[in-house]
């Protein structure tokens, strides 16, 4: 092994899939069972980058040479940047090197446009091909199904992945016609279909037969760029949850646009990355999977925007403070959900606590409740709740100086009024 | 007030539990350990582990709770917090006082107690299945040291038994001295003896050859991943609390 070739091509092709953000590892249900190596049942990240984000697979192009010209890629046509391959072998002997080593859960792999795309799906085919049957490898892949490619490759691809991802890149059409004028939209949605298709016929086969393979038992996933187009994040959440509920998709990552190419239809160069967009998208998507929220709860026409300054559940109680208070020893799981400053597992430890008798605050902020937030919508077993009648913006206001004075308050020399 | 001691193993925390009723005591407090001469005012009392009364115990408790919360309380009791000994007795007596399964009143002090510790066991746990990192010596055994904040060990063997099933492997916790070793078939809890390397360099010469290479890629590919336009040291450090960057390859 030419240990400095490999260590360029690795560092050009790992910088080059590094804009996908997408590194899930849980989800699927593979078991080592042949006593070979590896299992993907538990979703681990391994590492974490400086900038605060996952390592929880091998994330690599097989390539960067790309026949696209798509303008917010960094691997675009166009681009004067290095360029290299991976052979299969290569991919291959990392993965296994760096998953015995346990650096990894497993494998992603994309790859640019090269020749055409049954060609380039057939590469990515063959490596995971190789290293479930020659390796016996059980750790977790992921492929990027290749737009426009074959229905036969792309059955064989779900019967090696532990998940499959078409990115659609921007979240309206609009959006893709003015980055990317060769891709169309019905070429990502295609193999999307096709696989959702796949995956419940397959389902419906385990059933019936226990020895059935497994075909990509960690579902669909998919990502959108979001600020290098002027979407709204209404456009962007019901963009997801169309996909979301038409798709069955897993996920649906967004990922705060990175300035790297000078191009006039994109944001400046010097635009600052919308991390806390990014992030503010995140919670809402999870209001969405997990609350209960219907998507027009959390942005609608009136709201098209999320509030930067508050997560979307605090700015959806403020603006709907007719629903509240709720007595925490009576109100059902649902709206417990939705109170500001309570969580999955807190609702749940609540629901489980009050059968043996009534909580008050300080059983609740035991048992995990933000009660600095949570006091404005709930009353319990506590004489103490809030009786003022405070309109949300007053809240607003409460919670954000609240959450201020956290830096003040280690401050040594803090100037005092009288 | 009477002060018991016992011997920390979780069969003499059930034999302090039958004292506790044997002997009708009220207000206790527990210690690890031994008595000292004329340390504290009140009883005190050595407690003896005693196989026939723990399992007696045991029965009691399985019969009161489910087998996640026994053990749950096992799980507690194994992370060998420091004080944390009262807490499980207050458990264990509030469990024997109800008429009912109590292990989800989280308004009840000891089981929100109880709740914290088996998380902070689990986070741990998952930590090192995040954060081990095997270097693979010349006889083929991957090797990787650690040091948890709490006794998980114990609790990684099955995981990593089925991921790396077909390899050798050791997992060594230099905080307490003591591993688990798989063979290929089976694990073993093991002790080394470090004072025996007298050179420093024979550790390093019982690598494989391409171990470093590895080391150095698995190191190039983690700064290659990342996005300095990004940067966010705060979630960076949450993330990898800093105590553990000593044993992690792309941080050394």
């Amino acid at each position: 092994m030419n240990a400095d070739r490999i260590t360029e091509k690795l560092s050009i092709l790992a910088d080059a899939a590094k804009y996908d953000v997408s590194c899930a590892s849980s989800g699927s249900k593979r078991k080592n069972e042949n006593k070979g190596l590896g299992n993907a049942s538990n979703g681990i990240c391994h590492s974490y980058t400086e900038d605060g984000r996952c390592v929880s697979l091998l994330k690599i192009l097989l390539t960067n040479y790309c026949i696209y010209d798509c303008a917010y890629c960094v691997s675009r046509k166009g681009n004067d940047i290095q360029r290299a391959a991976f052979t299969v072998q290569e991919v291959v002997d990392l993965t296994i090197n760096f998953y015995r080593r346990n650096y990894i859960e497993g494998l992603f792999l994309s790859s640019g446009i090269f020749k055409d795309a049954d060609f380039t799906m057939e590469r990515l085919v063959q490596v995971a091909k190789k290293l479930r049957t020659e390796h016996k490898f059980n750790g977790y892949i992921h492929l990027k199904s290749i737009p426009g490619a074959s229905d036969e490759l792309m059955r064989e691809a779900g019967l090696y992945a532990d998940r499959l991802s078409v990115n659609l890149e921007m979240p309206t059409e609009e959006g893709l016609k003015l980055l990317a004028p060769d891709k169309n939209r019905q070429d990502m949605i295609d193999p999307m279909q096709f696989l959702k298709d796949e995956i419940i016929l397959r389902k419906e086969e385990k059933k019936l037969f226990k020895k059935a393979p497994l075909f990509a038992p960690a579902g669909q996933s998919t990502q959108v760029i979001v600020g290098a187009t002027p979407e709204t994040d209404q456009q962007v959440l019901q963009s997801a949850n169309y996909f979301y509920q038409n798709f069955n998709l897993k996920r649906v990552y967004y990922s705060g646009y990175v300035p790297v190419l000078a191009d006039k239809r994109l944001p400046a160069l010097n635009t600052s990355v919308p991390m806390v967009r990014e992030n503010r998208l995140y919670q809402a998507d999870w209001l969405m999977r997990f609350y209960g929220f219907n998507v027009n709860e959390i942005v609608n026409q009136g709201q098209p925007l999320l509030d930067l300054d508050i997560d979307p559940k605090l700015s959806w109680a403020i603006r709907n403070m007719q629903a509240f208070p709720i007595d925490i020893n009576k109100a059902d799981l649902q709206l417990i959900l939705r109170v500001p400053g309570i969580g999955v597992q807190s609702a749940q430890k609540i629901v489980s606590a009050r059968k043996f008798g009534k909580l008050n605050w300080d059983q609740l902020k035991k048992i995990g409740v933000s009660v600095n937030r949570a006091r404005y919508f709930v009353t319990c077993n506590s004489p103490e709740f809030e009786r003022r009648d405070l309109t949300g913006n007053n809240i607003k206001q409460f919670i954000l100086a609240e959450s201020q004075s956290k830096y003040l308050k280690n401050k040594p020399n803090q100037l005092n009024l009288f | 007030m009477t002060t018991l001691f016992y011997d920390g193993t979780f069969e003499g925390l059930l034999t302090v539990i039958f004292e506790i009723y044997d002997r009708k005591l009220s207000v206790v407090r527990l210690f690890k350990g031994q008595q000292q001469a004329g340390a504290m005012f009140g009883e005190k009392l050595d407690v003896i582990t005693n196989e026939v009364y723990a399992t007696r115990v045991l029965k009691g408790l399985r019969k009161k709770l489910s087998p996640n919360g026994v053990q749950r309380l096992y799980i507690a009791h194994m992370a060998e917090m420091d004080n944390e000994e009262n807490n499980l007795v207050g458990f264990i007596r509030y469990v024997f006082d109800s008429a009912q399964n109590i292990e989800d009143d989280y308004g009840n002090r000891y089981v929100i107690r109880l709740s914290e510790i088996i998380r902070m066991m689990r986070r741990e746990k998952h930590r090192m299945e995040a954060f081990v990192r095997f270097q693979k010596l010349k006889d083929d055994t991957y090797y990787a040291s650690v040091e948890p904040d709490f006794n998980v060990l114990p609790l990684l063997i099955r995981h990593f038994k089925s991921r790396y099933a077909d390899q050798k492997w050791m997992i060594y916790d230099l905080k307490r001295s003591y591993g688990i070793y798989y063979n290929g078939h089976d694990t073993q809890f093991i002790t080394l003896d470090f004072a025996t390397v007298a050179n420093p360099g024979d550790v390093i010469s019982a690598y494989t050859e391409d171990e470093s290479i590895y080391q150095h890629l698995w190191k190039s590919y983690f700064h290659s991943v990342n996005i300095p336009m990004r940067k966010n040291t705060k979630l960076h450090v949450r993330h990898i609390p800093k105590r553990y960057w000593k044993h992690l390859t792309e941080k050394i």
